[in-house]
């Protein structure tokens, strides 16, 4: 049987908004992906029970509220003490520049800015995955 | 466990293998399945039965079956949305699954993850499947109990219900009962179920809930409880489970026989003969009849895989 990519797609933080992050889940599928859809306000201690349970490849943090230089480490870091870290975590949202190189550093392998086509995304999960 | 369902979907004979070794640790798991139409409120309501469930001292794997687009493979496996809390808890753990190109129904990777949960001790395996076509009747065929989720006002469609989900019902729901309508669809079904008794002596239960809220669990708890004594005593829980391993060989030999089949006669095998029974040239029938004679003079020629 064919392995097919799985991936977390989650909203961490307390804004309201999931529409990116529907966008990303339904092009992901689109592409042949599993995706596991765990919805807004989710804290990074639910993303990461969720993903180990799940067995994904890769965790797609979507962030809008500016939380995000603490959230995204966050999940990397519980990711470590869960023995996890070869989950790959990528993040999107509303992201200064200025912010990228810290969250690189924290372990997030690569941040999407409003703008990146939903390809880049793709093709970026069909690159790094361990398959 | 994570790791061990991974390979039930992608390393079927690394599975094959942990379950061979703890095959006398299978059997101990109550497995239920959650079925009903789209939306009716199943995640949500299995959410509330595994907490309820928890609370009375059992462990429990969730198995949440979604299915997949049959164009991409692709899946968005939300079911998961519903239940963030009482994924969190030890005694607790939760999968989300496509159906993957089993037409609708559940694949041969949820039956061995429903096995996998048992080898791994626990006390309940809920399964939560869509049901529509092929995944409600396949539910029969893995869970010991059925638990057929209805809401108010399906009107009409209560009929339509009757064919397919009437017979698979251990335990009937009527969720979202603080929508207007519970009485009446919980009166249609009992009056349905009056018609049609089940013949092995279980009543079938109707149980209002709305599980936004919590209400009426307790009552599904011990129902589903009182159903799983039910078939122990009456015994009928070790024939359906004896008809289902036969089931289950017959399944994996037929798959093995299909493999042998179409490695003595090579790839590429029915494409051109099918080009001829479209164009007229050769029916069907005398294709397979050809087929069938090569196939036979092969393998005892060589005597099957047992000779390489
Ligand atoms: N009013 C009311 N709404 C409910 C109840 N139970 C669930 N819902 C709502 O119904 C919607 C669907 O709930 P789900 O639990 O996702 O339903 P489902 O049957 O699992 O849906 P699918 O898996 O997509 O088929 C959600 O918005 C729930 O909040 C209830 O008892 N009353
Ligand atoms: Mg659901």
């Amino acid at each position: 049987m064919e392995r097919k990519i799985r991936v977390l797609v989650a909203k961490p933080g307390l804004d309201g908004h999931d529409r990116g992050a529907k966008v990303i889940a339904r092009a992901l599928r689109d592409a042949g992906m599993e995706v596991i859809y765990t919805g807004l306000r989710q804290t990074p201690e639910q993303i990461v029970t969720a993903a180990i349970q799940e067995d994904v490849d890769a965790i797609g943090l979507s962030c809008l509220s500016g939380a995000h230089n603490h959230l995204f480490p966050r999940v990397v870091e519980l990711l470590k003490e869960h023995n996890a870290e070869d989950i790959l975590v990528f993040g999107g949202g509303v992201i200064p520049d200025a912010d990228i190189p810290g969250l690189k550093a924290a372990g997030i392998k690569e941040i999407f800015t409003p703008g990146t086509s939903t390809q880049d995304v793709i093709a970026f999960l069909e690159a790094h995955v361990r398959r | 466990m994570a790791r061990a369902i991974s390979a039930a979907e992608n390393d079927p004979p690394v599975v094959q293998a942990f379950l061979r070794e703890h095959s006398q640790r299978l059997g101990r798991a109550r497995i239920v399945g959650i079925t009903g139409p789209p939306g009716a409120g199943k995640s949500t309501l299995t959410g509330c039965l595994a907490a309820e469930l928890v609370n009375r001292g059992f462990s429990l794997g969730l198995l949440l079956v979604d299915p997949s687009s049959p164009f991409t493979g692709g899946a968005i496996l939300g079911d998961r949305l519903r239940l963030p809390d009482i994924a969190q808890h030890p005694q607790v753990f939760v999968r989300s699954m496509s159906s993957r190109g089993s037409m609708g129904g559940l694949s041969k990777a949820t039956s061995d993850a429903v096995k996998l949960l048992d080898a791994f001790g626990m006390d309940f395996v809920l399964i939560e499947t869509v049901g529509t076509g092929q995944a409600e009747t396949d539910i029969v065929s893995v869970a010991d109990s059925v638990i057929v989720v209805a809401v108010p006002g399906l009107g009409d469609d209560i009929q339509a219900l009757k064919a397919g989900i009437l017979e698979i019902a251990d335990l009937f729901v009527v969720n979202k009962a603080d929508r207007e309508g519970a009485e009446k669809t919980e009166r249609e079904l009992l009056h349905m179920l009056k018609m049609q008794p089940s013949s092995s002596g279980w009543t079938i239960p109707v149980i209002r809930t709305v599980a936004t809220k919590n209400e009426g669990i307790g009552e599904l708890a011990n129902k589903l409880l009182a159903h799983y004594e039910f078939l122990r005593e009456s015994g009928l829980l070790l024939r359906q489970r004896v008809a289902r391993a036969e089931q289950e060989l017959k399944d994996l030999l037929r798959s093995r026989m299909m493999q042998e089949f179409e490695r003595l006669m090579g790839p590429a095998l029915y494409r051109d003969l099918a080009q001829e029974i479209v164009a007229g040239e050769q029916s069907l029938y005398d294709t397979a009849d050809k087929l069938w004679q090569q196939f036979l003079v092969r393998i005892t020629q060589k005597g099957g895989s047992a000779s390489d």
